[in-house]
């Protein structure tokens, strides 16, 4: 079967190989194009919306609703991997093992209360800022979520999930992601379409501008926050429980 | 009132409040927020239907306009093809929700949410104009299959089923996102329209490598052989209402936007003979594949997942053609196969339910008690078989009709339909009427444990009324006019003045739809894959009495046939992949000599 | 030459990505490599929307107008890299699984349904 393999593979992979190539010799050298779209975004998107960063205005005003399904997907994972991981109330028969302990080093735990806070504020302006400089919901809530991991490798799983509490981090992240189509519907609300930019505008290259931008940035940051945690808390409590 | 957003935004809601709120929601109050979100979805899609049966509807998410030329938002561009799709999925998951209720022993509200974000996405990708958007609803619909594919997992069968969907699939996925990167390379372009446009008539190597490359990850999800392996293995791991969406909509919906980008994004260009040969190759050979190893199989979801790939070759068979009668042909064949398969998958889940098994030898004689699931199941079995009055009849016809050159495409979707039925009968009289040899059909293959989902039981009405529903469903969408389904085939394949309404909202075109099939010529054609099925399911239960001279040539033909497609069926990732490579390579070519 | 590196890049990428995975003995290791096949995309992408001596699409310390490269393909990749993640992260939910349940994280010992 091995051989078999190897036989479809390879010729398959030498052909992908020279249909792809074929391909991108279609494309212009490194540097040269200019797309219509982008270039046609790039002169607008300030302008009409107060944000200076245009990948942030493409990603959560002119394109929000790929933004809305891409919140879902990693939604629906983190759901999906909860109930993989999640264990049976008949094979939580056996008394769980003693969770890992607390590192015994002085210098890990003074590691974690350095970078603690450093890491919650940086995570908080990324998200905060996102519609101002590069940065944004997805950006900032996956820094902002490496806060408990530091955490839990600097204090331990009991503090790590006193922290985290799987409830709040559930709860966290379905008000983010449903956040996101509910402030959709503030466009149809007023009267025009679903995920229209209806927040006042404010000023250009403030933390408050963009109207719509920045609290989708917000919403996002929730929940990728709480569901990088959630995902974080599935693995360790297996692991914790099948050690 | 626009309905358009309402399809996606609902379902999305409603999953992120059920998994958000988890054990805190009393069960009673989870399921009927689920049962009404999807049962509002119905509505909206209904209500899309409607509007879009004069012709294409768009709706500019955001308020984006487009601007001289460019669309510089997210459209829905709705058509009754699209819509369709929508509705068909939006009846199935209320289905498949309603017979979760009391399906599971204990069920904490992680698969409605599941279910539901699937109903989204699907929503979402049948309805978009974008196809950047195509493909992020296209990995929404992934991911929430993936989760509804491992739920129940209490050994390896589905952690092996899981790994083969989504490591096949997300590969699938990787090759579509570089096709659409090379589109926009060229064009600048991600809206189907704008797309279309920029695209105009060119006849490059660029152009064919795009189009392969997307409608590569789509033909993984739509389970065409050499893609398909992962099918099998997927349904039958899968708990039950998880399967009937995935064989109900999730597999067409792959077939759907392999037409759409051919016929609305990349006219011109590979009506081209080889490529659209590969199609219909590719075509051909799911159907008798899938009819094959249909018959080889026991396992009663195995079975029907094997069906589904076959049905799914003949629907690429159709799309192959791009032509407004193959286009409608499908999707009559694609509506009337959703409501009978899924009615199938949930007369099995009762099996499971009741008899604690799926094994075809296993349950022998033991459904004499049952008599009404029996004759349910026979039902489905015969309407698969392509008998009127179902819009897999009228499909199955209008295909015929259309391949009248290509005599090879029209057996195989005889033998598809016949073949099918026949197993589905065949299993139906082991079950029911406990008559037929006690050996299994094909040489070699144990069963796989099915690990039971509940305790056995009484079987409740939230079980069999979706399936009486769904078999009435199916007879129903015969006799409804087919004239929007025809003039949205005709539209997917005018690119041009699709455009027109999409980027300059210009009035709608309005082509004028296929002929309509001559109800004897449906009643010939359904005449003969009906009585084909049932002889060949007489065939196989009567087997040990035929006589020596017939048996044993017959037996000469299937035992290897049947040992070597099982041998290649190995279940093991690696080898999946590596037919993933040589099919995508193959399409590659034929694109590139187009 | 040096223009069409870049895609060259993304082509490799995706060759070893599938290489890997077809040839992989172990789960993890073959989660890996899709991670490398997917990459391939990232490469594919940033390198199309690339305009040379252009600055990033941000007009807060340029004035708005500053040639940028493209902005479209940057969000398309964002969305890419969420969506590549969670497979990730869900496959090696199920690596987890394999592992408990059958003591082994070798894809052909997990292939118990065939033909």
């Amino acid at each position: 079967m091995k051989r078999l393999r190897l036989a479809l593979f390879v010729p398959g992979a030498i052909a992908l190989a020279a249909v792809s190539g074929l391909g991108v010799r279609g494309l212009h050298p490194l540097g040269s194009w200019h797309g219509a779209y982008g270039e046609l975004l790039n002169g607008v998107a300030v302008g009409e919306r107060n944000a200076t960063d245009v990948v942030s205005a493409v990603n959560f005003d002119y394109r929000a609703l790929d933004t809305m399904g891409e919140e879902f997907i990693l939604f629906a994972s983190v759901i999906a991997v909860a109930a993989i991981l999640k264990k049976d109330d008949q094979e939580g028969e056996e008394e769980p093992d003693e969770p890992r302990p607390a590192p015994d080093s002085d210098a890990v735990r003074l590691l974690g209360v350095a970078l603690v806070p450093a890491t919650v504020i940086f995570g908080l302006y990324m998200i905060t800022h996102g519609q101002v400089s590069p940065g944004g919901g997805f950006q900032g809530g996956v820094v902002l979520a490496s806060a408990p991991l530091v955490v839990y490798l600097c204090a331990g799983a009991k503090t790590y999930l006193r922290i985290a509490p799987p409830a709040f981090t559930k709860l966290g992240e379905a008000a983010g992601a449903a956040g996101y189509a509910l402030i959709g519907c503030l466009g149809v609300l007023a009267a025009k379409t679903f995920l229209e930019n209806v927040l006042p505008l404010g000023q250009r290259g403030h933390a408050w501008s963009a109207g719509n931008i920045q609290v989708l940035n917000v919403s996002v940051g929730i929940a990728v926050a709480a569901g990088f945690a959630e995902l974080l808390a599935s693995f360790v409590e297996e692991i914790v429980e099948s050690k | 009132m626009q309905f358009a957003p309402w399809p996606v935004a609902a379902p999305l809601v409603a999953c992120a409040l059920l998994a958000g709120l988890g054990k805190k929601l009393p069960a009673a109050v989870a399921d009927a927020i689920a049962l009404a979100t999807s049962t509002v979805t119905v509505f909206c899609c209904a209500m899309l239907l409607r509007s879009s049966a004069e012709g294409p509807l768009v709706y500019w998410f955001g308020g984006f306009r487009p601007r001289q030329g460019i669309a510089v938002g997210i459209d829905f561009a709705v058509d009754a093809t699209g819509a369709g799709l929508a509705l068909l999925g939006a009846i199935l998951v209320t289905c498949a929700l309603l017979f979760s209720l009391r399906y599971f022993d204990k069920r904490s509200n992680l698969f409605q949410a599941l279910l539901l974000a699937f109903l989204g996405a699907l929503c979402g990708f049948a309805l978009t104009g974008d196809l950047f958007d195509l493909f992020v609803f296209f990995e929404l619909m992934s991911a929430s299959a993936f989760g509804l594919c491992a739920y129940k997992e209490r050994d390896l069968g589905p952690i092996q089923g899981a790994v083969n969907f989504a490591v096949t699939n997300a590969i699938g996925a990787v090759l579509t996102l570089s096709g659409v990167a090379l589109f926009y390379g060229r064009t600048g372009a991600l809206n189907f329209s704008h797309l279309a446009r920029a695209l105009g008539a060119q006849h490059d190597p660029l152009v064919f490598a795009a189009l392969a490359l997307t409608c590569t990850g789509f033909l993984v999800k739509a389970a065409i052989v050499p893609f398909h392996f992962w099918l099998a293995d997927a349904h039958a791991v899968a708990p039950t209402p998880a399967c009937i969406v995935f064989s109900g909509v999730m597999v067409e919906a792959g077939i759907y936007a392999v037409a759409r980008i051919c016929g609305s994004v990349v006219p011109a260009a590979p009506s081209g003979h080889a490529f659209t040969g590969v199609l219909l190759g590719a075509g051909v050979a799911t159907c008798l594949v899938g009819a094959a190893m249909c018959w080889a199989q026991r396992h009663l979801k195995r079975l029907l997942a094997f069906s589904t790939i076959s049905h799914a070759g003949v629907v690429m068979i159709g799309v192959s053609l791009l032509s407004p009668e193959g286009f409608t042909g499908a999707s009559l064949y694609v509506l009337g196969h959703g409501f009978v398969k899924a009615a199938l998958f949930l007369c099995a889940g009762m099996l499971l339910h009741r008899l604690q098994s799926v094994d075809e030898l296993e349950l022998y004689g033991r459904g004499r008690r049952l008599p009404w699931l029996g004759a349910l199941f026979a039902a489905g079995g015969v309407l698969l078989a392509g008998a009127p009055p179902t819009a897999l009849a009228l499909g199955d016809s209008a295909l015929r009709r259309a391949l009248e050159a290509h005599a090879l495409a029209r057996w195989s979707i005889v033998i598809a339909a016949a073949v099918t039925g026949a197993a589905v009968l065949r299993a139906c009289g082991r079950i029911f009427l406990g008559i037929g040899p006690r050996e299994p059909d094909a040489p070699g293959g144990g069963t796989s444990d099915e690990s039971p989902e509940t305790q056995p039981a009484g079987i409740p009405a939230t079980m069999w009324v979706p399936a009486l529903l769904l078999l009435l469903l199916a007879m129903a969408s015969g006799t409804i006019p087919h004239d929007p389904i025809g003039r949205s085939a005709a539209l997917m394949l005018d690119a041009p003045g699709v455009a027109a309404r999409v980027l300059e909202a210009a009035p709608a075109p309005q082509p004028a739809p296929p002929q309509e099939e001559p109800l004897q010529t449906v009643l010939v054609h359904s005449a003969e894959t009906v009585l084909a099925a049932i002889a060949l399911a007489a065939l196989a239960l009567t087997r040990k009495r035929l006589p020596d001279a017939l048996r044993a040539p017959l037996g000469a033909i299937w035992a290897p046939l049947a040992r070597v497609l099982r041998a290649l069926h190995t279940g093991e990732v690696g080898d999946q992949v590596a037919w993933l490579t040589a099919g995508a390579a193959l399409l590659g070519c034929a694109a590139a000599l187009s | 030459m040096i223009g069409w590196l870049p895609y060259a890049v993304a082509v490799w990428l995706l060759l070893c990505g599938l290489y890997g995975v077809v040839t992989s003995r172990h789960l993890v290791h073959l989660i890996i490599c899709l991670a490398v096949l997917q990459s391939s995309t990232y490469v594919l992408l940033l390198a199309i929307g690339y305009k040379s001596g252009a600055v990033a699409p941000v007009f807060v310390d340029v004035p708005p107008g500053t040639p940028a490269v493209d902005p479209i393909v940057q969000a398309l990749m964002l969305t890419d890299i969420v969506v590549e993640a969670t497979v990730v992260a869900l496959l090696l939910a199920l690596a987890v699984q394999a592992h408990e349940r059958g003591g082994s994280l070798d894809p052909a010992k997990l292939a118990s349904l065939r033909g």
